[in-house]
């Protein structure tokens, strides 16, 4: 059984927090599709405003267990100290790790992943990195400590789906003892039923719920087809052919000819 | 004492890192603190003392992907 660092999740979709139009509908969208996992940040406070407080207590509120991200950081640096403040602000020692190294696709800066990857394992903590399907650098990353992966679907916020099934699959072959988390990219239920007919053991997504037009109703639709995708990948799936192969029996039909 | 707090300058009296939070109106929040890029330990803040031209950050939950 593959899990997160010990921790077995029943529902396998892992939803983002921002971007939707309230945090009544955000609260509404993680009860909708009983997700167990949210994706927090952190960012600097204002002592007036204190709107990470009120984000705080609503996160509480959900009785969800929270996945804290390095997101904006562009060096190791700065990633590093983002996960220990992370640390201490939220209580966990999961931390989703990106260190982005170019800012169109927000594609990730493997070499400084797996830097700061290595030097957060070091201190204890159990890293997401927030990867390509690149395979050398999955090698590197868990020779680095990390027992989770999360490569992309697609950049993020694009909404494109699995760009690269290739490559996913393949690294789903090279690692079959290693949890997989598509993270990014994702658009639609059906590129997350993908992922995990693909064998994923999760989705990470934000975007496509949040920016719906009834973001509850998406991340139900959500949970569903990752429930449904993984079901199928359990229920090993039949090997595709290029020629039709008829699924009604031949013998015994009348000659009526 | 001058320093930058979150990216702005800012006039203050206290130079302990938690009586500085406290100044500042922080006062039971849940956040986080680095000073000049490195991050400061909640039990290192009562001994970490600030000069003038810091750079504090003072940073909370928020939504994110």
């Amino acid at each position: 059984m593959r899990t997160f660092y010990g921790v077995e999740l029943n529902n396998r979709l892992l939803l983002g927090t921002a971007q939707y139009p309230s945090p009544a509908i955000l609260a509404e969208a993680v009860r909708a599709a009983g997700v167990e996992v949210v994706t927090v940040s952190l960012r600097r406070e204002s002592a007036e405003q204190r709107d990470g407080q009120a984000f705080w207590r609503l996160i509480r509120e959900l009785g969800v267990r929270v996945l804290p991200n390095t997101a904006g950081c562009h060096t190791v640096k700065e990633a590093v100290t983002t996960a220990q403040m992370a640390r201490e602000v939220f209580d966990t020692p999961w931390i989703k790790l990106e260190v982005i190294g170019e800012d169109d696709s927000l594609q990730p800066d493997l070499f400084g992943l797996v830097e700061a990857a290595a030097i957060l394992t070091a201190e204890g903590f159990q890293v997401f990195p927030y990867t390509t399907e690149d395979l050398v650098a999955a090698g590197r990353l868990l020779d680095a400590g990390c027992e989770v992966l999360m490569p992309w679907g697609a950049p993020i916020g694009s909404g494109l789906g699995l760009n690269n099934l290739y490559g996913l699959r393949s690294l789903r072959a090279h690692f079959p003892d290693v949890p997989l988390v598509v993270d990014a990219g994702i658009g639609l239920p059906s590129h997350a039923a993908a992922a995990m007919e693909l064998g994923y053991d999760a989705v990470l997504l934000n975007t496509a719920v949040a920016k719906a037009g009834d973001p509850a109703a998406m991340a139900a639709a959500f949970s569903e087809a990752v429930a449904a995708g993984r079901k199928a990948r359990a229920a090993d799936p039949m090997e595709p052919r290029d020629m039709a192969a008829p699924s009604t029996p031949v013998l015994g039909k009348a000659f009526l000819g | 004492m001058r320093i930058v707090l979150n990216g702005k300058a800012r006039e203050v009296r206290e130079a302990r890192l938690d009586a500085l939070l406290e100044e500042l109106g922080y006062a039971g929040a849940k956040v986080a603190t680095a000073v000049n890029g490195d991050f400061i330990a909640r039990n290192l803040r009562e001994r970490t003392r600030l000069n003038d031209g810091d750079r504090v950050e003072v940073i909370a939950p928020m939504q994110g992907g």
